[in-house]
């Protein structure tokens, strides 16, 4: 494990500002030989099929070509791939055309489109809950353990089986129609199989959502909000003034999180809604596009997971750029005690 | 250890202790203090019933006949344990209990790597000083913020070629792709509020920096290990997208076998049966987050593990 000898006793003594120096260095190569073992392992497991699937998102498809009806054996394709998605591109016979609808290709924005509507209504949702049960979970009450227990239930049920329980309270003579007294149909509605979505997805995450702010609020010294109150502040300018504030790069974390992963959802609109939903695409996500696309041709799919991957990495940069999301240093602050 | 936990309940005993000088002090404040804290009471409610009532819901549905699947009596009626003998059956085509062995041991053998590896890392990251540290975190976590999507269209290339479609490495590779910078970051953040003085008096004393960290740190870390090993095998436990393209029915998962579950009749859904099942498989897993429900919701908030 160490390859660094322990610095013999001796050494301690004499020069301080050498061993310092000395023991930095070995503590530079002690920390190389530590890291070294995860950080190949994540090369094997993550790098190398990300930087093949951006190699394969270059590469035709095998298939028969459209223009000759002979087989082809991929070969190099450029953006093509990119184009097909983003521009909607398909090739047939004539050339190169307009994708017909109904086609994978054609579905590429509309997935877009409910990729981000998932993201901002269930995050909003999420945050604005979230900080409700956080608020209630930081007061003093009796029953507080319970709250806490009962909001890591949702959060401890795995995705699948959330999603099978809610097909379930979702069904036409489910619960949920029976409680509401409405007839609705929520896997097979435009939009209410996305409200289905939405609520099932919200209530499987707010906990963790809340959980984070939590443990952001806990960290805001009682004398903060006894002085605000002192100086005559209401409940409310409380709230906006102290809380947010002092909260916000926790919650800022918080939310970059949650963003990252609702982007790429999968779970639950493909056994909820059988990966459709509505008319066939009401719930359809970039992810299960990507799923769907992976028979027809690996090639192509690589490409719209490129794209993917690369509108999260975009999303996570305007978030730590602009909005001044710094997970390190905020966790960093957090273990200190010092937000 | 419990980094969160530790200074909330202290919070909570001082703002208690003011509560108390407060209502004393003033009789408007105790009756405004009162209705805060009934609303507090009746939101805490509100938000327990919001979490529960659908996983109880799921619990009495499991136990009901099947000829009462949408009955909607709030409580149990028509009691049977048919629904789990249905789901445990092989009879129908369904695999659960040779899935849930499946999920013990890929998740185990994932929690295990991830431990092996990310314990030296956490440890490094946590305790040594040198330059990059910031740059590994954040390489470390932007790993973990990959799109499964991207992992898995080479994978199911790669993975067919090699014919490993349908065999545990085939799931455990891709498994430790988020569980790995999972367990390391959540270690680093356990690791950060360990007594590092007492590694320094194993020095003194004429430990090397490995004994050191064997006899004294190891031990004393083990709590912070075993939650970070519980959260890494939940992660696995969990995962859908690419367990259901690169298995095959006898490496199926739990969360496979549930989401594929058949009934015995065609275009039907088997409701109880899988409500049954999902007890079966979501129970274990409610119990051990219960039992150490303190240090799981330290890691989380360290970690930021994903839902």
């Amino acid at each position: 494990m160490s390859t660094e000898t322990a610095t013999p006793l001796s050494s301690k003594r004499p020069a301080p500002r050498a061993s310092l120096k000395k023991r930095q260095h070995g503590q530079v190569r002690t920390a190389l030989w530590l890291i070294l073992p995860t950080m190949a392992l994540l090369a094997v497991v993550i790098g190398y099929p990300i930087v093949s699937a951006v190699v394969m998102s270059f590469q035709k498809d095998a298939g028969l070509d459209p223009a000759t009806g002979m087989f082809v054996q991929g070969g190099f394709a450029g953006f093509q791939n990119y184009t097909h998605w983003l521009f909607q591109q398909c090739t047939s016979a004539s050339g190169t055309v307009a994708c017909p609808p109904g086609s994978l290709g054609a579905q590429f924005w509309n997935a877009v489109g409910v990729t981000f509507l998932f993201t901002v209504v269930t995050v909003v949702l999420e945050t604005v809950f979230g900080f409700w049960m956080a608020i209630i979970m930081n007061r003093a009450f009796k029953g507080r353990g319970i709250v806490r227990a009962a909001i890591l239930v949702p959060w401890a049920i795995p995705t699948a089986v959330t999603a099978k329980l809610w097909y379930f309270i979702f069904a036409t003579t489910g619960i949920a129609n029976a409680i509401l007294h409405v007839n609705v149909l929520w896997v097979s509605g435009e939009w209410s199989s996305r409200w289905a979505i939405i609520i099932a997805d919200t209530w499987k995450t707010t906990p963790f959502m809340a959980l984070l702010i939590l443990a952001g609020l806990q960290l805001i010294p009682d004398e903060v909000n006894e002085a605000a109150k002192m100086d005559g502040a209401s409940t409310v300018q409380r709230f906006w003034r102290v809380t947010i504030p002092l909260v916000k790069p926790a919650l800022m974390v918080a939310v970059l999180f949650r963003v990252l992963d609702a982007l790429r959802i999968y779970d639950l609109p493909a056994i909820l809604t059988s990966g459709g939903g509505g008319s066939g695409n009401a719930t359809t996500t970039l992810s299960i596009l990507v799923v769907d696309q992976i028979r027809q041709g690996p090639n192509s799919a690589s490409a719209l997971s490129t794209i993917t991957f690369l509108i999260i990495f975009l999303v996570a940069f305007i978030f730590v750029r602009f909005l001044g999301a710094n997970v390190v240093r905020t966790q960093e602050s957090q273990q200190k005690g010092t937000l | 250890m419990s980094a969160i936990a530790g200074p909330a309940t202290t919070q909570a005993e001082t703002s208690a202790l003011r509560g108390e000088r407060t209502t004393t002090a003033h009789k408007v404040g105790r009756r405004k203090r009162r209705s805060q804290s009934t609303r507090t009471i009746v939101s805490a409610i509100v938000i327990s019933l919001w979490c529960l009532l659908p996983f109880y819901w799921m619990i009495v549905t499991s136990f009901r006949d099947v000829g009462y699947t949408f009955d909607t009596t709030p409580w149990f009626t028509h009691f049977t344990f048919d629904n789990y003998v249905t789901a445990l059956s092989t009879n129908l085509g369904n695999h659960l209990g040779l899935a849930l062995l499946n999920s013990l041991i890929i998740g185990g053998v994932t929690t295990v790597v991830c431990l092996l590896f990310g314990i030296f890392a956490a440890y490094a990251l946590a305790r040594l000083d040198f330059r990059m540290k910031g740059i590994v975190m954040g390489v470390i976590l932007g790993a973990s913020m990959f799109p499964g999507v991207a992992l898995l269209t080479p994978l199911f290339q790669l993975f067919t070629s090699w014919g490993w479609i349908g065999t545990y490495q085939a799931l455990i590779l891709p498994d430790i792709s988020f569980a790995l910078p999972l367990t390391v970051y959540t270690l680093v953040s356990f690791f950060r509020e360990m007594p590092w003085d007492l590694e320094e008096a194993a020095r003194i004393d004429g430990c090397t920096q490995a004994q050191a960290f064997r006899k004294i740190i190891l031990p004393l870390a083990a709590p912070a290990v075993f939650t970070t090993a519980i959260l890494a095998f939940i992660a696995s436990w969990n995962e859908y997208l690419i367990a259901s393209q690169l298995t095959t029915d006898a490496t199926q998962t739990v969360t496979v076998a549930i989401a594929g579950f058949t009934g015995s009749q065609p275009h039907q859904e088997p409701y109880t049966a899988v409500m049954a099942a999902g007890v079966v498989v979501t129970v274990p897993l409610v119990i051990l987050v219960l039992i150490f429900q303190r240090r799981i919701v330290a890691g989380l908030t360290a970690g930021g593990v994903k839902g």
